[in-house]
Order: C-alpha cells, then sequence, then structure tokens
C-alpha cells in the first residue's frame, strides 16, 4: 500500500504546530496502524529528521496507551485500540489525517503525544478501595450476584485512554468518571468509600476543565472497550444522592 | 462555598438544571396544546377566549406561568453556561471530524435547535402573550361578560404565509429538540434502568412527534379553512 499522512507536528507544549504531510509506501495490509508508523519513523530517522511522537506501550489493546484520532474517530475507523487497527482498515493510496486528542484537559505535549495526567488524578481523588492490612481474606468470601460481577467487570474493562474525551464534542470525560465510579458503586467493597468518591471524582473531573455530556452517545460509539451509557447515569445517580446525603457541608 | 451551590455550580448540577428546567417545560407544552386545541371548536372561538382569559386571570395558573418563565430563563442561562464551559473545554479543535452514527445530528445540535426556537419564541410571545397582556385587544361579549378576542387576534395572524410558515418550521425544529431532549433529561437524571428506559423512549420520541404536529396544525387549519 502506498499512503499520504498528513500528521500533526508540535515541537512542544508552548509550539503552535501544523500539519506535515508525509508519503509512506510497501505498507502491508497486515501491519498494525502503529507498525505502520514504525517505517514512517524508520525512514524519518535514516534521512536525518524528528520522528513522529505517539503514545504507544503494550501493543495488545489492553494498556490504554495508544491514542490518535485518526480520520475524524479516535483510534480510527474501527472500534477498537489504535494498537490493534490494522491497514486492511485502509485503502491504496488513501490520504490519513492523523491529529492528538483534542482537550483542555489533554495538554499536547509534543506531536501526538498528550498529556493524559488528569485521569490519574481523577482516579487518585476517589478511584480506590479501602483494604484492611493483615491476613490474607479468602476468595469469594463475600456473594455478590453473577450480573452485578459481570456488570462491575464491564464498567472496569476501561483502560482509560482518553478516547471518550477525544470522540465528544464537549470533551467531557464523564464516561471515564462514570465507569470508574460504576466499578466500584456496584460491589461490596467500594461501600466504604461511595459517596465520598462519587463526590471527590466529580470535583476533579470538573476542576480538570473537562467539559458536561450532552448524551450524544459518541463517546460509546467509539469507545475501543463498550463502556455503556449506563454508567454515566449511573454516576450522576451516585453523585446527587451523595450531595444530598453525605456528611460534607 | 456551601454544598448547595457547590452542587449546582458543578457540571452535574448544571445538567440538572436543564434537566428538571426542560422536563418541566415538555408539562407545560402539555397544557398548552390541550388548551389550544379549543381554536379547532366551531363555537367562533368562544370556548377559547374563555380559557385564554381562565389562563390570564387564575392566581393558581398564575404561579404556573411565573414557574414557567423561570424554566425558560433558567434553561437558556444555563445552556449558555454549559456551552461556553464545553467550548473551553476543547480550545483548538479537530481538522476532520466523522461523528458516529449512533451520536445524532440532533443530539449534536441541540443548542442550535434551541436558538431558532427561542428566536420562535420571541415572535410568539410578541404576538399574542404580550398582546393578551398589554396589548390594545379587540372585544367581544359573551352572556353580557366582556372577553378579549384573543381568538380574532390568531385568526388573523394567521392569514400570513411567513407567519404560518415560521410556525411549521419552528414546531418541527421543537420536535427534534424534543427527539432528544426528552430523553436526555431522564438520562442526566440517572434514569437509565432497562426496565423503564425503552417505554421512556417510546413515550418521549412519540411526544416529540405527536405534540409538534399537533401544534402546526392549528396555523395549518386557520390559515386553510378560516379565510
Amino acid at each position: 500500500m502506498n499512503l499520504t499522512l498528513k500528521i500533526w507536528r508540535q515541537k512542544n507544549h508552548k509550539d503552535k504546530g501544523g500539519f506535515v504531510d508525509y508519503k509512506v509506501s510497501g505498507i502491508s495490509t497486515d501491519m498494525s496502524f502503529l507498525e505502520m508508523l514504525d517505517v514512517l519513523n524508520e525512514q524519518l530517522s535514516e534521512k536525518g529528521e524528528d520522528p513522529v511522537h505517539f503514545d504507544h506501550d503494550c501493543r495488545e489493546g489492553i494498556c490504554g496507551m495508544c491514542s490518535l484520532y485518526i480520520n475524524g474517530h479516535p483510534h480510527g475507523p474501527q472500534q477498537t485500540t489504535t494498537c490493534q487497527l490494522h491497514m486492511r482498515s485502509f485503502a491504496d493510496g488513501d490520504t490519513i489525517t492523523i491529529e492528538p486528542w483534542r482537550a483542555a484537559g489533554f495538554p499536547v505535549m509534543k506531536d501526538l503525544i498528550t498529556d493524559r495526567s488528569a485521569f490519574d488524578r481523577i482516579q487518585q481523588a476517589g478511584g480506590y478501595v479501602s483494604v484492611n492490612t493483615g491476613g490474607v481474606p479468602d476468595a469469594n468470601e463475600i456473594p455478590i450476584p453473577k450480573l452485578i460481577a459481570d456488570e462491575a467487570f464491564d464498567a472496569a474493562t476501561c483502560i482509560g485512554c482518553g478516547a471518550c474525551v477525544a470522540a465528544c464534542k464537549n470533551a467531557s470525560a464523564m464516561l471515564f468518571v462514570s465507569a470508574k465510579i460504576s466499578q466500584l458503586a456496584l460491589l461490596p467493597q467500594g461501600q466504604v468509600e461511595r459517596k465520598e468518591r462519587a463526590e471527590k471524582m466529580v470535583a476533579q473531573m470538573d476542576a480538570e476543565g473537562f467539559g458536561a455530556c450532552t448524551n450524544t452517545g459518541a463517546c460509546s460509539a467509539e469507545c475501543p472497550k463498550g463502556i455503556s451509557l449506563t454508567n454515566i447515569a449511573r454516576m450522576n445517580r451516585e453523585y446527587f444522592s451523595a450531595v444530598v446525603s453525605s456528611e460534607n457541608t | 462555598m456551601s454544598w448547595v451551590t457547590k452542587t449546582f455550580n458543578s457540571s452535574l448540577g448544571r445538567k440538572l438544571i436543564m434537566a428538571l428546567t426542560g422536563l418541566f417545560l415538555v408539562i407545560f407544552l402539555i397544557g398548552h396544546v390541550t388548551g389550544n386545541l379549543l381554536l379547532f371548536k366551531d363555537d367562533g372561538g368562544q370556548a377559547f377566549n374563555e380559557y385564554a382569559d381562565f389562563m390570564t386571570t387564575n392566581q393558581f395558573v398564575q404561579i404556573l406561568s411565573i414557574t414557567t418563565y423561570l424554566s425558560v430563563i433558567l434553561h437558556v442561562v444555563y445552556s449558555i453556561v454549559l456551552t461556553s464551559m464545553n467550548k473551553k473545554a476543547r480550545p483548538i479543535g479537530y481538522n476532520q471530524v466523522n461523528p458516529p452514527k449512533e451520536s445524532s445530528w440532533n443530539s449534536r445540535n441541540m443548542g442550535i435547535l434551541g436558538t431558532f426556537i427561542l428566536i420562535f419564541l420571541v415572535v410568539h410571545l410578541q404576538g399574542f402573550w404580550y398582546q393578551m397582556h398589554w396589548g390594545d385587544m379587540p372585544k367581544v361579549t359573551y352572556d353580557g361578560v366582556v372577553y378579549k378576542d384573543l381568538f380574532e387576534i390568531v385568526v388573523f395572524a394567521f392569514q400570513q404565509e411567513w407567519l404560518v410558515a415560521l410556525y411549521v418550521i419552528s414546531m418541527i425544529l421543537l420536535g427534534f429538540h424534543l427527539y432528544h431532549g426528552f430523553e436526555s433529561a431522564f438520562q442526566t437524571l440517572g434514569l437509565n434502568h432497562k426496565k423503564y428506559t425503552p417505554a421512556i423512549q417510546f413515550v418521549g420520541r412519540a411526544f416529540a412527534i405527536v405534540v409538534p404536529a399537533l401544534f402546526a396544525s392549528m396555523p395549518l387549519y386557520i390559515y386553510f379553512t378560516l379565510n
């Protein structure tokens, strides 16, 4: 395959940045999107140019490190992560536009790399459970209905990649935050910090400068893990019931 | 900041105001469309004029009216607050955007639809509501009691093609706004449940089609039959 790549290049956080066109040839349809970018970077390195910087880690679709806004979709045209996107999803001769996630909460650091530590700070604000130290508890000591366990697990499959923020026209992080609140709110282990968690995580989400959800459903449709919008409704319930009943004045 | 102001200044608190005022306006629309069906009664407008008189003089209705005005104002103000917050959340936009098909056009353009509905509302209130309250109204007498003849004003207004067209187009836009807004309000309130959400969606979509269609039929009926 021969392709034209229109890639966002930006020297650093303060640089204005702009698009640069590159040609790549000899791309196999079996390559992943990131491998295709590796080919481009080999070419650039050989020419002594600065390679295109992009985030990646496991390349197995489970770590949430890869990103890229490809042809108007986070993680490209398939509902998966960019590392699991293959070049057979494109046609020979295509021009592919590659942009970084765009959100005030995700500042661009260099080229296609954004700083997603806002998600870490939201997690640190309340996305945890208290566990007693001491003897190891027996597995399955606390009974949890299968349906509830499944629902919590579905929410827990969120890999925190930020595609929901990238997809949302309001750059809202509510799908992410709601998944993180849900996975713990549904389980007995999450009850101790339940109210505090909802209040603190929503407050941190707002402090990071993310937008507000308008229920367009773009986030869920683009989410590589298919996190459901029902989590957002659950977050709203958790938050509203927490603010009216918690001890925080 | 007290917990109340903190809550209503949060993104979720602001959305809650949008949802509650929106749902109150849905209830208002039910009342408004039901009462206005009296326009179709073939009695020269007597029932409609008596109803209009009741709606402007009854004390309980006046409390509901004030709640309605407040709902409209809050709905508009908070939409501006939320939209500016959302614009700030993405200071640099994308070069190319391809919204997924699951994300409907109207859900993505509620602000634009709402702006047109607001413009319509100004024209609508100026034409009827303002006239009824403070305008120089023609009078009509039923059984020795003098009433303001709002029916006459309505019939006269809808002799004008442009106004009929404006009303019909505005009702189509209102339909699209409600088609998303109704179920979206329940989602914001946290009421998403596999037992009830299908029913909420069905009622919301039916409401978004039936109510604007009934409203639009009124100027059309007057234009084509009472000319």
